[in-house]
């Protein structure tokens, strides 16, 4: 297949089916509803489930079942629909089933607003849901990363057990770009789903649960070590991060998504006059990239954290940092979207800008 | 010489039920339990467990289950039904976990014809959490929320749901039954039996509502609460079939 110019909402509705999404559940919200109007036309006419259902609530509950029948699933929405689903991503995490999480980020808090912003970071990372679980979270910077991480979104999931969220923005899910969807990702051992509820006909003498229910705490407590060692797990194995211009930066730049797309402009017009700017762009947020802080050269002046909100990735990145090069912050929230010369002099004046 | 006149049903695992004595839980359990056998229909069941008394239900029932969070049972039947249509799905649930949390979830599944059972007890009560006042709780009903009786002015009354949802399109067969005499129990089984026959025949939404008893939380002897829900309960909740589109649809 050539490469085609695609919406960004699209191209992830279509990169979900070529995943081999088997249904998706999911409620209207801006700015992520071209992916359910996509894949209303696309999976239906596929022979695939396609459902609306009447909340996020219920969707997030719809692909708990799903996934626990053991099939890939798939639901998308936008910040205060996330927010919504955060009950059911705890106990899809509980009962370790996999599922996809498409969450297009607008401004908020509360109703907020319809343009792109960054500011449910915490939401993806830390989650709103309750007890200790993780999402696995990848924050792709492009229409082409965002399929690429999609398709493999569902192995992930597959392989350990547990929800994989793909975080972009408003711009990510409604610009143009054009893209590859036969761009290889890497391979992956999926193991049988000997554990999904499909009847005790296909798997006699044992009966199947997808359960999140442990009253014994001595049980629970076995349940959340199990669980950290998975999550310790994904960290050694998913952490992925982008290092640009880092031969010999005077500055270093964090940022992820479309955020990092304008910090690349930046650090471009920075070289011009002379100041070299590197970045680290992190792609899973968790597992965050603390590694990639262990690479700024000693000769680095400072750490530019930059994000489309008042700073929540800041936090991962002052404990990576752990307090080796001071650190500053730039941001802009609400759905207001930078320039890169408002970052190149964010580096210029970078002592007003430190935080710690 | 000895010969078995009765034993458990297969439909139930070994696991001693968890409930109070003198609790209508384990008898719906039987009858949903031989339902299943008696249709054949065990082995493609998958039991969706909800949130109170019944949490633990997905111990009980021999077949694969998921416990779903309070309220979203009948999400959990509808994601797990759509990908799976050969298979049996059905939802075990208390008054405030279908009529309270749930009920969004309910309609919704209800409207869409979704081709599930819903197996619904109503108490007038919620158990699990001590005895607080459900939607289904009766006027002037002492509960510990509601101290000096429920208030119709400060609650309002106590939800109907079968005459709710007797409105709804997508509703294939609905009855409320009851379990407190021997007669109401043979009905009950009848009507379980004939809701999971219809899931069988793809005829759509079933729900089955059980009149039932919580002499813990009721604060009585288990023989007053039976009493108690026939001559309290059934005024407000009428036994009946409130809808039944199979003839037509056969």
């Amino acid at each position: 297949m050539a490469k085609v110019l695609m919406k960004g909402n699209e191209a992830i509705a279509l990169a979900a089916i070529k995943g081999g999404v088997d249904a998706f559940y999911g409620y209207p919200i801006t700015p992520q509803n071209e992916i359910p109007e996509y894949l209303s036309k696309h999976m239906l006419a596929n022979g695939r489930v396609f459902l609306q259902a009447e909340s996020e609530v219920s969707a997030i509950n719809m692909v708990y079942g799903a996934a626990g029948a053991g099939k890939r699933v798939m639901t998308s929405s936008s910040s205060p629909g996330i927010a919504l689903k955060q009950e059911g991503i705890s106990y899809i995490c509980a009962a370790e089933l996999p599922c996809v999480i498409v969450s297009v980020m607008r401004g908020g808090p509360g109703l907020g607003g319809i343009q792109p912003s960054q500011g449910d970071y915490y939401q993806a990372t830390r989650g709103g849901g309750n007890g200790d679980y993780k999402l696995i979270v990848f924050a792709p910077e492009s229409i082409q990363e965002a399929i690429d991480t999609l398709k493999e979104a569902f192995d992930i999931a597959d392989y350990y057990r547990n929800p994989v969220m793909v975080l972009v923005d408003g711009l990510i899910g409604q610009m143009m770009e054009s893209v590859d969807f036969d761009h290889p990702v890497k391979e992956r051992f999926i193991p049988t789903k000997d554990w999904a509820t499909t009847g005790t006909k296909d798997h006699p003498g044992r009966r199947n649960v997808a359960n999140s229910l442990h009253l014994d705490p001595a049980l629970l407590e076995q349940h959340n070590f199990h669980l950290a060692k998975k999550y310790k797990q994904v960290k050694k194995n998913e952490t992925r991060y982008e290092l640009i211009n880092f031969e010999n930066p005077e500055y270093v730049i964090v940022a992820y998504g479309t955020m990092a797309r304008i910090c690349r402009s930046s650090i471009e017009m920075l070289k011009e006059i002379g100041i070299e700017v590197g970045m680290i762009r992190p792609i899973s947020l968790f597992p965050y990239p603390e590694v990639a802080f262990d690479l700024i050269p000693e000769s680095t002046k400072g750490i530019l954290c930059c994000e489309l909100s008042m700073g929540q990735m800041l936090d991962d990145v002052l404990i990576a940092n752990n307090g080796r090069k001071r650190v500053g912050f730039f941001g802009r929230a609400g759905g207001m979207v930078p320039d890169p010369e408002e970052i190149v002099d964010a580096i210029k004046n970078f002592d007003k800008k430190v935080v710690k | 010489m000895f010969e078995v006149k009765y034993e458990k049903s297969q439909g139930l695992t070994d696991t001693p039920l968890t409930y109070c004595p003198g609790c209508t839980h384990g008898i719906v359990h039987k009858l949903v339990a031989e339902a299943l056998v008696e249709l054949g229909i065990l082995d493609r069941s998958i039991a969706i467990a909800s949130v109170g008394c019944s949490v633990f239900s997905y111990q009980f029932f021999n077949c694969d289950a998921q416990q779903a969070p309070h309220g979203r049972a009948c999400a959990l039947a509808t994601g797990i039904k759509r990908v799976l249509p050969e298979n049996i799905v059905f939802t075990y649930q208390g008054d405030g976990d279908l009529a309270s949390i749930g009920i969004a979830e309910t309609i919704h599944a209800a409207n869409r014809g979704e081709n599930i059972t819903v197996i619904f007890i109503n108490n007038a009560i919620y158990g699990m959490t001590g005895g607080q006042m459900a939607p289904t709780s009766l006027i002037g009903q002492k509960t510990t929320t509601s101290q000096d009786g429920r208030d119709a002015l400060h609650h309002g009354t106590p939800i109907k749901i079968s005459e709710m949802f007797s409105s709804i399109d997508g509703v294939a067969y609905l009855e409320r039954v009851a379990v407190f005499d021997p007669k109401g129990v043979i009905n009950a089984k009848k009507a379980i039996k004939k809701a999971f026959k219809y899931q069988v025949e793809n005829r759509g939404f079933t729900m089955i509502e059980v009149i039932s008893t919580c002499p813990v939380n009721w604060g009585m002897k288990p023989i007053d609460s039976m009493n108690w829900a026939k001559e309290k309960m059934l005024p407000v909740f009428p036994l009946k079939i409130f809808k039944d589109k199979g003839d037509h649809n056969a």
